[in-house]
């Protein structure tokens, strides 16, 4: 029983809590960058939770059975990077060939988030809070679940702001960090929950 | 100054092509570790010593390197350097790299070093690349420590530590919180913004600003704006459905006579909708063809 509600804690942590984008600035990139529309940024959202858990899973299992083993632990930077570049070439060529309507949602999005540093901080948190496999791949999950909350929210404020008069400077980044910054504070709120 | 001298490099990378304030790379450290100016300065000094190495090692194997596996090779160098310099961080600087934590290793996947790399070291000789890296390096070091005596002289009132504000003052606490980074990103993105459209109404060329935005780490070099880029894919991901969906193309090329007697002001919105409608009649036509 106990060991369902250290998931859960983990779950809303990383979820809400200290959310990747908002208080962690990972993943800025896509953030900032697809959030012009909600379909796209749902999509993007998908795209990075299905990446996030499946290479969180496969970084711990390789940290636990090949670097720990070979006391090669100071090697974990470069193996994940690579690990990572190669699963998401390898995710997106296994759903071209097999699975056809999966690769049709989040196909576009893949070559994306190849390099996005919300996936390698998550395998390199893992690592640094000691969590197993199991622990390491919720992780991964709640984290990518917030960045999907974060990004659909950023996106439906951005669709209303479409026809908003905005002082010349200000339109496009400034006016999105702004709303960006407004939603950090909103997401302080969610850290008295634990 | 002659091109390509190390004078030349260090005054471009520093002033002219400021990697944080004219370029805008490297955004998600710049904001992450602005927390105060010790901090921004520890970041950046790391940045540069990892950059000035992996420019220097990539020039030299500019010519070995395969053009095809290019961007792998430049991560492996890259991650090396970023393991080492976190083993002496680890072993000599222990607080700056307990304040630092995951952002170190996360120097890998900072654009501005794979930036320099691909869009200067791999085409220059190691002298000038070395400089290059320096320049840049210290630029960005620059950058970070001024963004982050800013959010300290605000939001605790101290300068490297010190106290130096009245006592009268109260500090803005949320400037030191994540919420004041991306305020303070948004107050320069608007400065930067209104530098460059003074500057072109005077008529001078200002492409090389960048606009703080990139979808991903890797293409940020190419200095466009993320949004132009993904509608773009999104275009071409859109024809390529289009060639075989038949009647949406009649569609929407109906759509387009319509458009043509409308004003300009309606126009605009029309467009709006008209894409929606396409996007959302195109998901029946994908489940559709699931369904055969």
């Amino acid at each position: 029983m106990g060991e369902v509600k250290d998931l859960l804690v983990i779950l809303i942590s990383s979820s809400l809590v200290s959310n990747v984008v908002l208080s962690q600035f990972l993943g800025l990139c896509p953030f900032l960058g697809v959030s012009k529309k909600i379909n796209t940024a749902a999509g993007m959202g998908g795209a990075i939770i299905f990446v996030i858990t499946l290479s969180s899973a496969i970084a711990g299992v390789i940290y636990q059975y090949v670097l720990t083993p070979f006391h090669m632990e100071y090697l974990q930077t470069i193996v994940f990077i690579l690990v990572i570049a190669a699963l998401v070439q390898f995710v997106e060529m296994f759903l071209k060939k097999f699975v056809k309507p999966l690769y049709q949602a989040l196909g576009v999005y893949l070559p994306l988030i190849t390099t996005n540093c919300a996936v390698l901080g998550v395998a390199l948190t893992n690592v640094q809070k000691e969590y197993g496999i199991l622990a390491g791949t919720v992780n991964g999950f709640a984290t990518a679940l917030g960045f999907m909350i974060a990004i659909v929210i950023l996106a439906g404020i951005r669709e209303k702001m479409v026809y908003n008069d905005i002082p010349e400077s200000f339109k496009g980044m400034p006016n999105v960090l702004l709303t960006a910054g407004l939603m950090a504070i909103a997401f302080c709120g969610f850290s008295g929950l634990l | 100054m002659k091109e390509n001298s190390a004078l030349e490099r260090l005054y471009n990378g520093i002033a002219k092509e400021n990697p944080t304030f004219v370029l805008m790379l490297g955004m998600c450290p710049t904001l992450a570790v602005t927390t105060s100016a010790i901090n921004g300065l520890g970041m950046g000094l790391t940045t540069a010593v990892v950059l000035t190495l992996s420019n220097l090692i990539i020039s030299l194997l500019r010519k070995v390197i395969p053009d095809k596996v290019r961007i792998p090779a430049f991560i492996v160098i890259i991650a090396s350097f970023v393991t080492i310099v976190q083993l002496l961080l680890e072993g000599y600087l222990p607080d700056l790299n307990e304040a630092l934590g995951v952002y170190i290793p996360l120097i890998v996947v900072n654009c501005i070093i794979l930036g320099r790399a691909e869009a200067y070291a791999y085409t220059h000789g190691p002298v000038s690349s070395l400089f290059d890296g320096i320049g840049m390096g210290l630029g960005f070091t620059v950058a970070l420590t001024c963004i982050g005596m800013v959010r300290e002289l605000l939001g605790s009132g101290k300068l490297f530590g010190f106290s130096v504000m009245p006592d009268s003052f109260t500090p803005i606490l949320i400037f030191v919180l994540a919420p004041g980074a991306f305020f303070v990103l948004a107050m320069l993105t608007a400065i930067q913004n209104f530098v460059k459209i003074r500057g072109e109404k005077q008529g001078k060329d200002m492409s090389k600003i960048g606009s703080g935005c990139s979808h991903d780490c890797l293409h940020c070099m190419d200095g466009s704006c993320a949004d132009n880029q993904n509608e773009a894919l999104f275009e071409s991901a859109k024809e390529e459905e289009e060639t075989e969906v038949k009647p949406e193309t009649v569609r929407s090329r109906e759509a387009l006579k319509k458009q043509k007697k409308e004003t300009p002001e309606k126009k605009q919105k029309r467009r709006e909708e008209e894409r929606q409608e396409t996007e959302e009649s195109m998901e029946f036509i994908d489940l559709d063809e699931e369904d055969e």
